[in-house]
Order: structure tokens, then C-alpha cells, then sequence
């Protein structure tokens, strides 16, 4: 007769089904929680999208979507790209050491080539989009006013680099998203260029 | 014991029983596709988009899925299977437009993701290979297994065109109906019958990966999952006997 | 109980403050008393077998069903243009929605399979008699239930199949006399199966009937609760009560059904996993193949049934050549098993103790139940309507036979119920005589003929094979 219980034994099994039956709902949960994630359509809808350059005017912009977030590119004429470094002083991350950009973009510019921004224009405040206010001294802002992006909402002020100046709301500057010129009169958002592959997936804030 | 000879004639009844219910319709011949040839496949993948995207579509399926699933770069699928260019993250829709192909055809032809999984491979392999002239028809050939189809043969270059050999037979009342028997080649085609059903199969294969295309994983899944289990099972039936040992 | 001091050793290991939570929480809601009620202290017999592992399995597919039904409906899309394709992203675009859509489709057909199996329990060890008729009347409550959930959500997919079967299962209404048709477009909501009904459906699928299906479930548990599990030998455990008032055959539900059952779960799921994981068309049998094709109101499929847990009263529906009795006969086929606790009244409720006759009668019953289920499957031809017409008389008459096994009959009053039924399916073959298929007809007569020489005639001749065996006192264990 077997009538001792062998307590070590039993504890030992009890503990042994429990781990082994919570793993298995554990697992069992990843395909349920994996499946609220972008699908394959999802992924295919948010694709590169490519952003016709050619017919853009000096200091005018191009409008696109992305992500059913909206991309634009500013045409920035050489007298603003001269007075970019002057607004250091004034910016909260004139250096864009937070990565609110891909590596390729980590300049005075915030672009890959200075006269031609690409900027996902989403105030890093609270997500409203920002009004882009080119001319210097703007009377709906004031006469020391460089140019750049003004949000209606809260008030946030960014350069015509998309940086943020100190004393708004906005924590972070305006998110660059990745793009390659596929040639001059195309730019593909959403795809790193030819040889540089960059770790930067998504802006901090956007 | 007895309960289980008796649960044993309880099932296998059933399957006795098909013997007294005859199913009239042509034999088909057995597809032998294997999913995991994936050489078979990428074949196959070449010769759908070649020979039977020109009208039909695939369009719950992706190319990146295709590419990802039967080992192919996203250059690949851009130079072997997308000709009318597109993302890689497209799905396969055929570039002829429904009204066209309703007008040619009189019904616009059938998606086939999924045609695989109603019709069965036997079908479509012996499908595929079962044209024979027919100068009645519209499309100058007709089907022994789908008659009076409106697909044209469309892959007769490779195949050569049949025709079909019906025997008569004669009802009790005296008047007969023709009952088909077999093809017979008339003009070769550019393969061997060998070859062609070589083909045949290829595509019948990619047509069946397209259907179910985690069919291709889901085998070594579950094998993962129902060895977790007989761990478990171990685990518990030992806790189980531990705590049921003093219940007599 | 050492168990008991375990647990408590567990609690104080843990530094007493789960013992503080458990007794804040035991003051305001009573999370102990339940569970002591419910599980810790809820005595069942000893001596389970194989077949009182699908109750608590059948709880797990409700579980895994409202869980994945949840997380497809996330992605479904409820309309006649998108629902199809929707079912093909969840297939291949959703990040394993192709699991998640196998298991659901896998769960509905097992669901059934080991609901019939829970039922033949029920059956064979008189589980439906006194005291538990409610107990059972709730189970076929759940039963019914569970057809309509499984008949609505399969029109969701939106193929060739769901559109017909919805179209089929919607015309049987129209029989009423009067309000047929009326009644027939309020289900649909249009004038055919449309994707109105879609909408309805689905609304009813994946909110209404499952309520009502977890509340039915809810009742089913209580009333079992109340009255106390039956067992293989049909002996109430209560009637032997220790000086503790505690059942002298029972153990505590937990933990020895609770670790049990765990080990039955786990056998279930490596089954489970296999159709999922291997083949979960199941060869047609679980998807059927004309619902990879997606609905058209202009074209019927080759031939059309439903899945196979419908078949059974499908065949009786189809084999019966008349719109109205047909209908009724699939009505009155469900109406029976809920009756079934007033039908046979044997005081012996085990299988085990009946006579040999009985136990033969049951077994055919089984039997004819699979046959009846494998003909509704068939195309609708002469041969298998004759075939199933008799096969359903068969499963009819076990209910008169289980009314007539009551208790111990006459000679006279066997042969009399012979004479009678034989008249009865005669005179039933006599309206519908059909001289084209007269040598069908009365060969397959031969099929109920045998079926009562067997389990009327011999017994009135051999009273033997009614005979109970002595009931034991106690249950009986290993």
C-alpha cells in the first residue's frame, strides 16, 4: 500500500504542472496579442510612397500622405538655409541629438539636400499640423520671427529646419521621416537611400 | 474490449456504405503534388503568372507572401513574376479588366486563390490536361471534365491539341448516348506528355500552396505544439496519480 | 486533508499577505465561500470514467470559442461585398489569423462532437432521470442554442455553402401555415438570404445567442450543483453519508477532478491541435469545399448540406416526402430528447443494470444516429431517401421502446406494440407508395421489420433479456 504521501514529491509536480501550464498560456496568448498588429495589408497600404519634386516653386511646398500621415516638402531658397545656424541660440535641440530624424538627416539642414525639406509636419506637442509661415518677421507672429512652422493650437514655433524653439509647448522638434531621392524630380518617403542603412525606424514623438 | 470492436463497427459502417451510391463523372487523375518541393512551386509560380494571369487573378494573394513563402528576393519577384511592374506588396490581380473578359468570355474568369480548395488538385490537373477540339465551341475546344467550358486551351503550344473518342452505347429502348473514353493526340505539342505533366503539376501545385498557404508552416507548428503538450501531459497525469493514490 | 494544509503552507510561504488579501476580499465578496461551494467542497462521486471527462471539455471550447470569436471579429467584416474577402485577410494578412480562424472553425465541429458525446453520457447512465429532468432539460437548452449559433455563424464566411444552407434552413419556416412566408421574410429582412441577413446574423452570433448560451451554461451548472453529479453505476452518492455529512463515494471536486480533468483537457488539445495544425478541412467533413466559392444567389452547389453535426436532422428532414411532415419530423426528433426523462422511467438508471435488451437498444440508437448523420451527408437520391426514411423510423423507435422498457410488460402487451408499430410504418408506406422504387420499399420494410421482431418479439418470448441485474449498494471503484 502506497498510503504515504510524499509531500516533496507532490509539491514538486504541482509546481512543475503550474510553470509548465502557464507557459503554455503563455504562449498560446503571443498569436492572439501578435494578431492586433499591422497586417500584411496594413504593412502593403503603408508602403514607400513616392513625392512628385518637379513642379515645386522656390519657398512653396508639396503636400502628400503617408502612413495617413501628412509628408511635406519645402523648396527652402538659399537666404533661409544661411540663416538657419543663427537660430541656435534660440532652439531647444538646434543639434537634433534627439532622434526625431534618420541618421543621413542629423545636420544644420535637417535634410540630404539643404534646399529641399522633408518633414512629416505633426506638432510634437499634441499632434495638430502646424501652419508653415516662410516669411521672416510674419505679422501673425511678430517681427523677430525668422520664418518656420507656427501651430495654431497651443502655439508651438518651429525654424524652417523643423527644430523647436525654447519657451513653446513642444518637447521635440518636427519629424523627418526616411526618404531617398529615386531621382531629381523624385523623392520616395519611407525608403533609407542606396548604401545607408540607417537603424531609424520612427521619430520618437509623431 | 467488447466496447471497443463494438465503437469499431459503429465507425467503420459508415464507410461501407459509399459502395451502394455509385458517383457517375469522368475519373480524375492524381494530382501528386508535394508542397514541399518548393523548386515545384517557383515553377509553378512562373508559369501562372505566364499562362494563366493574362485573365485570371489571385487577388488575396501578395507577392512579397509568395516570395517570402517560396524563398524568392523581392528582385526576383520584380524580374521573374511582376510584369506589369507594381509593388511587391501587391496582391495578384490580372491586368485584363472584368468588363473585357465578361465580354470575350461571356462570364468573367474566376479568381483562383482559393480554387485549389474547392474544386481539389485532381481536378484541376486532370482539368488542365483534358482539352480536345471541339469545332462547335466558341473557343474551339471543349473540356472533358468542365464541358462546354469557356476557358480556351491556353496552354495547347506546350500540350498539342487532343480529340476525344466517345463510344456509343445503346439504351434498352433502342436509343444510344455517347459515354467518352479517351484522348488521342492529333498535333504534338513543344514537351513530351512527360514534361507537360510535369508542368501540369507544377502549376496544380503552386494553385494548391495559394489556397492554404501556411499549410507550408503549420505542419512543423504542430508538431511543436503537440510535443509541448505530451510534456505536459507527463507532468500532470504524474500529479494526477500522486493525488488520486489514496482513493480506493 | 493534507491537500488542505498544503495549500495553507503555500499561503503562509508567501509571507501571510496573500492570506490578509484573501480575507479583504472573503469580507466584501465571497470569493472563498464560492469556491469552497462550488469547487473545494463540492463532493462527485469517485468512480468517473472516460465519459465525465466532456462536460468540463465542452466549457473549454465555449472558452476558446468566445475567445477566438472575439479576436476575428476584430477583422471581419459583416457585409455580402466584404465578408468574403474579409475571411481571406484573416486567412493571410492577419499576423496569425489563420490560427486563430482554424481554431474557431476546428472548435465549432469538435464543440458538437463532444456535446453528443456528453449527451450519449447522459443516456447511457440515466444521468436525465429523477432528480436531474432539469438538469437535463437545461443541457438541451444548450444544445438547441449551440445549433443556432453554429447555423448563423456559419453563414458569416459568406461562401457558396453558407448562403445556401441560410437559404435552405430560413425556407423551413415558410411550412407554418398562415404566417410561413411572412415569418420567412422577417428572418431574412429581404427577400432572399441577402446581406441584411448577414448583418442580423452576425449580430446574433457573436452577441445575442452566446449570452444566452453562458447563461444557459450558468443554469445547467447550478442545477448540477444542486442535485449532485450522477455516476457510471446510477447510484446517488448521498444516500451514504459519513458522521461528517459528507458523501462516503465522494471527493472533493478539487483537486482530484480539477487535476483530472486537466489531463483529459490535454489528450483533447493534442487532438484538437492535430486537425488544426495538420488538416483543418478535415477532408470536407469541418470545411466543406463549395464555401471556398463565394456566395452567388444565382447559383445552387452540385449538392447541398450542412456540416455534419446537422446531419442526422437533415436526413430525417429530407427523407420524408412531404414539406410539412418532413419539418415536423425534424422537430419532433429534438422535441423527443427533451422529453426523454418522461419517456423511460426505469427506476434503474445505468446502463450497467438494464437488461440485456437495453443496452442493445442503446447501442443501436448510437448506431443509428451515425447513419442517419452519414446519409444527410449524401447527395439527394431515390436510394438514400428510402434508406434514411427507414433509418429514421429506427431512431423514433427507440423512444417507443425506451417508454415500453419502463418496466416489466406482458407477453400480450409486447406483441400488441409489435402489431401496432408494424401497422403504423406500414400504413405510413402505403400513403406514400411510390410503384416506381415497390421493391425498395419493401426490402428496406425488412429494416424496421427485424429492428422490432428483435427488441419486441424476442423479448416477449425470452423475458430474460429484460431483466435488470441487482443494483449494488455502494458505486463500485476499479
Amino acid at each position: 500500500m502506497s498510503e504515504e504521501i510524499d509531500n516533496s514529491k507532490r509539491h514538486f509536480l504541482t509546481v512543475a504542472t503550474v510553470v509548465v501550464g502557464a507557459v503554455g498560456v503563455g504562449m498560446t496568448a503571443v498569436p492572439f496579442l501578435s494578431s492586433m498588429q499591422p497586417s500584411a495589408r496594413a504593412k502593403a497600404l503603408g508602403g514607400p510612397v513616392d513625392i512628385d519634386i518637379s513642379k515645386i516653386e522656390p519657398g512653396g511646398l508639396v503636400k502628400a500622405k503617408w502612413r495617413l500621415k501628412p509628408v511635406w516638402v519645402v523648396q527652402r531658397s538659399r537666404a533661409a538655409i544661411a540663416e538657419l545656424p543663427k537660430n541656435a541660440g534660440l532652439l531647444r535641440d538646434p543639434d537634433s541629438a534627439e532622434p526625431q530624424q534618420p541618421g543621413y538627416c542629423k545636420n544644420e539642414s535637417r535634410a540630404i539636400k539643404p534646399e529641399l525639406f522633408v518633414v512629416v509636419p505633426i506638432c510634437t506637442h499634441l499632434g495638430c499640423i502646424p501652419l508653415y509661415r516662410p516669411e521672416p518677421g510674419d505679422p501673425s507672429i511678430g517681427p523677430t520671427w525668422p520664418g518656420g512652422f507656427h501651430c495654431p493650437c497651443h502655439g508651438s514655433l518651429y525654424d524652417l529646419a523643423g527644430r523647436v524653439f525654447k519657451n513653446v509647448p513642444a518637447p521635440l522638434n518636427l519629424p523627418v521621416p526616411r526618404y531617398r531621392y529615386v531621382n531629381d524630380k523624385v523623392v520616395r518617403i519611407g525608403e533609407d537611400p542606396a548604401g545607408s542603412h540607417s537603424s531609424y525606424r520612427q521619430p520618437l514623438i509623431w | 474490449m467488447r466496447k471497443l470492436l463494438c465503437a469499431l463497427v459503429l465507425l467503420l459502417l459508415p464507410l461501407s456504405l459509399p459502395a451502394l451510391a455509385q458517383d457517375e463523372g469522368v475519373t480524375l487523375q492524381h494530382a501528386n503534388i508535394n508542397l514541399s518541393n518548393t523548386a515545384s512551386l517557383q515553377r509553378g509560380a512562373k508559369f501562372f503568372v505566364n499562362y494563366c494571369m493574362g485573365c485570371h487573378s489571385a487577388r488575396y494573394v501578395r507577392y512579397n507572401r509568395v516570395g517570402k513563402d517560396l524563398g524568392l528576393t523581392d528582385v526576383q519577384l520584380e524580374s521573374y513574376l511582376m510584369f506589369a511592374g507594381g509593388k511587391t506588396s501587391d496582391t495578384m490581380v490580372s491586368a485584363m479588366p472584368q468588363a473585357d473578359a465578361k465580354k470575350w468570355f461571356g462570364i468573367p474568369p474566376p479568381d483562383l486563390s482559393l480554387e485549389a480548395d474547392s474544386r481539389g488538385t485532381d481536378w484541376i490537373y486532370t482539368y488542365l490536361k483534358s482539352f480536345y477540339l471541339d469545332p462547335k465551341s466558341a473557343t474551339g475546344v471543349n473540356n472533358v471534365v468542365f464541358p462546354h467550358t469557356a476557358m480556351p486551351q491556353v496552354l495547347w503550344e506546350l500540350q498539342g491539341t487532343q480529340k476525344a473518342i466517345f463510344t456509343t452505347v445503346k439504351n434498352p429502348d433502342g436509343s444510344t448516348y455517347e459515354v467518352f473514353n479517351r484522348l488521342e493526340p492529333v498535333t504534338p505539342g513543344k514537351l513530351t506528355p512527360g514534361q507537360f505533366d510535369k508542368v501540369d503539376r507544377d502549376i496544380t501545385n503552386f494553385l494548391a500552396y495559394m489556397s492554404d498557404p501556411i499549410a507550408l508552416k503549420s505542419r512543423d507548428l504542430g508538431l511543436r505544439v503537440i510535443g509541448f503538450l505530451i510534456v505536459f501531459f507527463i507532468f500532470a497525469y504524474l500529479l494526477k496519480r500522486e493525488i488520486w493514490k489514496k482513493i480506493h | 486533508m493534507s491537500n488542505e494544509t498544503q495549500k495553507r503552507d503555500f499561503i503562509d510561504v508567501t509571507g501571510g499577505w496573500l492570506h490578509q488579501l484573501r480575507g479583504w476580499i472573503d469580507a466584501r465578496f465571497p470569493m472563498s465561500k464560492l469556491w469552497n461551494e462550488q469547487v473545494a467542497q463540492y463532493y462527485a462521486p469517485k468512480n468517473f470514467n472516460f465519459w465525465y471527462f466532456f462536460g468540463s471539455i465542452a466549457l473549454l471550447i465555449l472558452v476558446n470559442q468566445i475567445v477566438t470569436g472575439i479576436f476575428l471579429a476584430m477583422n471581419y467584416q459583416p457585409s455580402a461585398t466584404e465578408a468574403f474577402a474579409s475571411v481571406q485577410y484573416i486567412m493571410r494578412d492577419v499576423n496569425w489569423g489563420w490560427l486563430i480562424r482554424y481554431l474557431h472553425s476546428v472548435g465549432a465541429s469538435l464543440f458538437f462532437v463532444v456535446v453528443y458525446l456528453h449527451m450519449f453520457r447522459g443516456v447511457i447512465y440515466g444521468s436525465y432521470k429523477k432528480p436531474r429532468e432539469l438538469l437535463w432539460i437545461f443541457g438541451m437548452l444548450i444544445y438547441v442554442a449551440l445549433m443556432a449559433e453554429a447555423f448563423m455563424g456559419y453563414l458569416l464566411p459568406w461562401g457558396q455553402m453558407s448562403y445556401w444552407g441560410a437559404q435552405v434552413i430560413t425556407s423551413l419556416f415558410g411550412v407554418i401555415p398562415g404566417v410561413g412566408n411572412s415569418l420567412m421574410q422577417w428572418l431574412r429582412g429581404d427577400y432572399a438570404v441577402s446581406g441584411i441577413t448577414l448583418n442580423r446574423f452576425f449580430a446574433l452570433h457573436i452577441v445575442a445567442v452566446p449570452l444566452v448560451l453562458i447563461g444557459l451554461v450558468l443554469f445547467h451548472l447550478m442545477a448540477l450543483h444542486e442535485v449532485g453529479s450522477n455516476n457510471p453505476d446510477g447510484i446517488e452518492i448521498k444516500q451514504h453519508k459519513g458522521p461528517d455529512g459528507i458523501p462516503l463515494d465522494g471527493i472533493p471536486f478539487h483537486p482530484y477532478y480539477t487535476i483530472k480533468d486537466i489531463v483529459g483537457v490535454t489528450v483533447f488539445l493534442a487532438i484538437f491541435a492535430a486537425i488544426v495544425f495538420f488538416s483543418p478541412g478535415l477532408h470536407g467533413l469541418f470545411l466543406e469545399p463549395a464555401n471556398f466559392e463565394p456566395a452567388n444567389p444565382l447559383k445552387t452547389p452540385q449538392d447541398i448540406h450542412p456540416l455534419w453535426y446537422f446531419g442526422p436532422f437533415y436526413a430525417i428532414l429530407r427523407s420524408i416526402p412531404n414539406k410539412a411532415l418532413g419539418i415536423s419530423a425534424m422537430g419532433l426528433a429534438i422535441v423527443l430528447l427533451f422529453l426523454l426523462p418522461w419517456i423511460d422511467r426505469n427506476p434503474v438508471k445505468s446502463i450497467r443494470y438494464r437488461g440485456a435488451l437495453y443496452r442493445a437498444l442503446v447501442g443501436a440508437f448510437a448506431l443509428t444516429f451515425i447513419v442517419l448523420g452519414y446519409i444527410g451527408m449524401q447527395k439527394a437520391t431515390l436510394f438514400w431517401a428510402e434508406i434514411g426514411q427507414r433509418v429514421q423510423e429506427l431512431y423514433f423507435l427507440f423512444f417507443v421502446l425506451s417508454w415500453v422498457y419502463t418496466r416489466p410488460r406482458s407477453r400480450g402487451f409486447l406483441v400488441g406494440t409489435f402489431l401496432a408499430v408494424m401497422a403504423v410504418i406500414t400504413l405510413f408506406d402505403w400513403l406514400a407508395w411510390d410503384p416506381g422504387i415497390a421493391r425498395l420499399k419493401m426490402v428496406s420494410w425488412l429494416i424496421p421489420g427485424v429492428y422490432c421482431v428483435i427488441f419486441l418479439l424476442l423479448p416477449a418470448y425470452f423475458g430474460k433479456l429484460l431483466e435488470p441485474k441487482p443494483v449494488p449498494e455502494r458505486v463500485r471503484f476499479k
